[in-house]
């Protein structure tokens, strides 16, 4: 059985989730970062996912649903929806009273292995893999991680990992240097281990799965660490997001993520092919269904249902859902978020190192 | 079930001869089309756009792709517990198996499924025309008519009246006095879209006598209209006004893709009067750095580094670095190779055009390369047509 876990924080993502919880923030042009835990359980095997819901989870609903779009919309198991109850009149403080209160149902679920990931990264992976490591090693917990390719800033957990796998420190941190162990936030356990893990934590007065359920009570399992090697970003901050964003602009990334034999699925809506207009200059760009283009964009990422208009120059930008940018309208280093509208004529500027963001429905 | 209104039947057995190459492995409804369609997803989303939602959809050749194409109908929305998409091939019976025969035994072949479904109305729909249409409006005319038949009409140019059928009409109140088949001096250019609503009852028993007549080609057109008019039935005309479009052959196939070029399309496929197909999970699509796109649709899951220009591209295609793509229809998951060169060309699905490849025709004579077809260059560049 996979759980998905929402929440997380994400004060650094402030502008961009204050309406939403990472989960939900459009990526990709056409993704939610949540698609890619749900697709990567199910092209795993996983039928049975379960999504720990946090505050502001209207969106998650609206965009799973029954779970159809992944082919989770089963007989038998399938999507369910996991929400966290208070615990003694008192709302959850952290993911651990989610778990705990969903630990009847899970303990009901026939499988023997629980998966857990964090809806914050972006990466195609097979978690059968994991499976194998974490027979193969015997661990009580695997957990999974990748070499930090930079320096992070964010939210994060830093793991050492002997050259056997063997994690012998878990640490929590706000930054991440290159060459680091970056935890994903994905743990392989038995199902036994969780129920005890999440007991263990909740009952002692812990709130937090990771500090209070694992780290606090290292000595009494054998944790193993498990390296993903093929693409991923944490999206933990702005700059994280609109870097991920930009990642696949390189077809090589682009191509790994989305073309292979395991697809990303997602909400699917039905939108026509792009229109590429007379007056249309688009280079380096990746463009959903449904857009109309007739100005210049270089080095973006427009998301479905955009209207381009012309004399328009968009670079380095991310122009998200349902936005329309009027004709002779200038952006640079721009995110606008969904249902934007950029007047004719309007110039709009972010910084290299942090992009002006433009909140949803806002007209300018 | 509860009682049905109008069902609609989809004629959607027909080879496509005229389609060619294009129809070698796959019915003419499941032709790709508009970069991201098939042929069939126009009658099957007006259909559920327009409040239909039992639809009979009639297959007979090569129907593998069609059936799973059509699946349960999810994609339009059409997988429901009261009703939705049935796939009607034809079937054996105690007294042996036939083959449809033409249009009219088709459905008569079906008149027990259209027991089943017990509807008041009766609307016949062909697999093969591009058009946005709201039959319930259709349907009002034909009540308010009191209608015995309602028959949709486009007017065509004057010209090309004769290659249609063509129904004479009283110009007062649309009401059919006389249909010609493609008619040499055309008294009118009314053509028929071969969109009829019948009622039920008239439609069974017109049907069943039709199928007794031994030398019927049981056909509506040619058969059954003509009976009904000559029992002084009442027959009406249904003028449809907007963009209508038979995609029988290549060059009108080719056509209606680049129709959707203008710079106001003819229609527009998102919503209100949203066409509906399957979505593959495929990526938004990549234009990288010396790609040049211009007057072009492009879908998911392509990456362009070449030149596109006045072109309609389906999902997953490749157009390599200096190749050039112009008047063209590329098909899911061809791929175009660095340098080569199409022009004037219908390339189906799966193809590979080599590296320094050409392939190109001309208006009235465009190039089709079949799916899964690899075109090699020549020295002196390949000429396909």
């Amino acid at each position: 059985m996979g759980i998905i876990k929402l929440d997380g924080a994400n004060s650094m993502l402030k502008e961009l989730c204050e309406h939403r919880p990472v989960a939900s923030l459009p990526i990709a042009g056409r993704y939610r970062v949540i698609d890619f835990a749900v697709s990567n359980m199910v092209n795993s095997g996983i039928g049975d996912v379960g999504v720990l819901l946090s505050a502001n989870a209207r969106s998650i609903f609206d965009h799973l649903r029954s779970g159809k779009d992944w082919d989770l919309a089963r007989h038998r198991g399938g999507l369910s929806y996991l929400p966290s109850d208070p615990y003694d009149g008192k709302p959850a403080t952290g993911d651990l009273q989610g778990l705990y209160s969903n630990l009847d149902y899970i303990q009901h679920n026939a499988a023997e292995y629980i998966l857990i990931a964090q809806a914050d990264c972006v990466y195609n992976m097979d978690f059968r893999s994991v499976l194998l490591f974490h027979q193969n090693t015997g661990a009580d917990i695997t957990m999974v991680y990748s070499k930090a390719q930079d320096d992070i800033s964010g939210n994060a957990a830093v793991m050492k990992v002997t050259e056997n796998g063997r994690v012998t420190d878990i640490a929590k941190s706000l930054t991440v240097t290159a060459g680091m162990n970056d935890f994903l936030g994905v743990y392989l356990m038995s199902k036994d281990t969780f129920v005890k893990v999440v007991s263990n934590g909740f009952e002692r007065g812990g709130t937090d799965f990771l500090l209070d359920g694992i780290i606090r009570h290292m000595e009494e399992y054998s944790i193993f660490g498990y390296e993903h090697k093929g693409y991923v970003s944490r999206i933990n901050s702005t700059m994280a997001y609109f870097n991920a964003n930009k990642d696949f602009l390189n077809p090589e990334i682009w191509s790994e993520v989305f073309m292979g034999d395991n697809l990303i699925h997602t909400k699917t809506k039905d939108a026509a092919p792009v229109q590429y207009k007379d007056t249309s200059r688009v280079v380096n760009c990746l463009v959903a269904n449904g857009c109309e283009i007739r100005g210049e964009v270089e080095n973006s990422i427009i998301f479905r249902d955009v209207k381009i208009g012309e004399g328009v120059k968009i670079k380095d930008c991310i122009i998200m859902e349902r936005c329309v940018i009027e004709d002779n309208a200038m952006l640079r280093n721009v995110i606008c978020d969904k249902n934007v509208t950029v007047s004719k004529d309007q110039w709009l500027k972010g910084a290299d190192n942090y992009p002006l963001i433009v909140a949803k429905n806002t007209t300018i | 079930m509860s009682k049905t209104k109008c069902l609609a039947m989809i004629l959607a057995g027909g080879q496509g001869s005229r389609l060619g190459a294009l129809t070698k492995n796959i019915a003419k409804p499941a032709v790709p089309f508009g970069g991201k369609y098939r042929i069939i997803d126009f009658p099957l989303s007006n259909c559920a756009n327009s409040g239909i939602d039992k639809v009979g959809v009639l297959t007979q050749y090569r129907p593998l792709e069609l059936h799973t194409y059509l699946g349960t109908g999810n994609a339009w929305d059409l997988d429901k517990s009261t009703g939705g998409v049935f796939i009607l091939p034809p079937y054996a019976r105690d007294k042996g198996a036939d083959w449809y025969k033409g249009t009219a035994d088709a459905i008569y072949q079906n008149l027990n499924f259209i027991d089943m479904m017990d509807p008041e109305y009766v609307l016949i729909l062909s697999g093969d025309h591009i058009y946005t249409m709201d039959y319930s409006k259709m349907l009002d005319v034909h009540r308010a008519n009191k209608a015995d038949a309602t028959i949709g009409v486009f007017e065509v140019p004057w010209d090309e009246a004769p290659r249609f059928g063509i129904m004479n009409t009283d110009a007062v109140d649309g009401r059919i006095i006389e249909f010609e088949e493609k008619p040499a001096k055309p008294k009118s250019n009314l053509a028929s879209m071969g969109i009829y609503i019948f009622n039920r009852e008239l439609l069974s028993r017109y049907l069943m006598a039709d199928a007794a007549d031994e030398n019927s080609s049981h056909d509506f057109g040619k058969n059954i209209i003509p009976a009904m008019l000559n029992d002084n039935a009442r027959l009406y005309s249904y003028a449809f006004e907007g963009y209508w479009k038979d995609v029988g052959t290549i060059e009108s196939l080719w056509q209606a893709n680049m129709d959707l070029l203008a710079d106001e399309p003819p229609f527009s496929f998102n919503s209100p009067w949203t066409i509906y197909s399957s979505n593959p999970s495929l990526p938004p699509h990549y234009i990288g750095n010396e790609a040049r796109v211009h007057n072009s649709m492009l879908n998911e899951g392509s990456v362009i580094f070449g030149e596109v220009d006045h072109s309609v591209l389906f999902s997953g295609v490749k157009i390599g670095k200096g190749a050039k793509v112009t008047n063209s229809v590329i098909m899911p998951f061809t791929k175009i190779e660095e340098n080569a060169v199409i022009d004037h060309a219908i390339v189906a699905q799966n193809c590979v055009i080599s590296a320094g490849a050409v392939v190109t025709g001309e208006a009235g004579a465009i190039a089709v390369v079949p799916e899964g077809e690899v075109v090699e260059a020549t020295d002196e560049g390949e000429q396909v047509s």
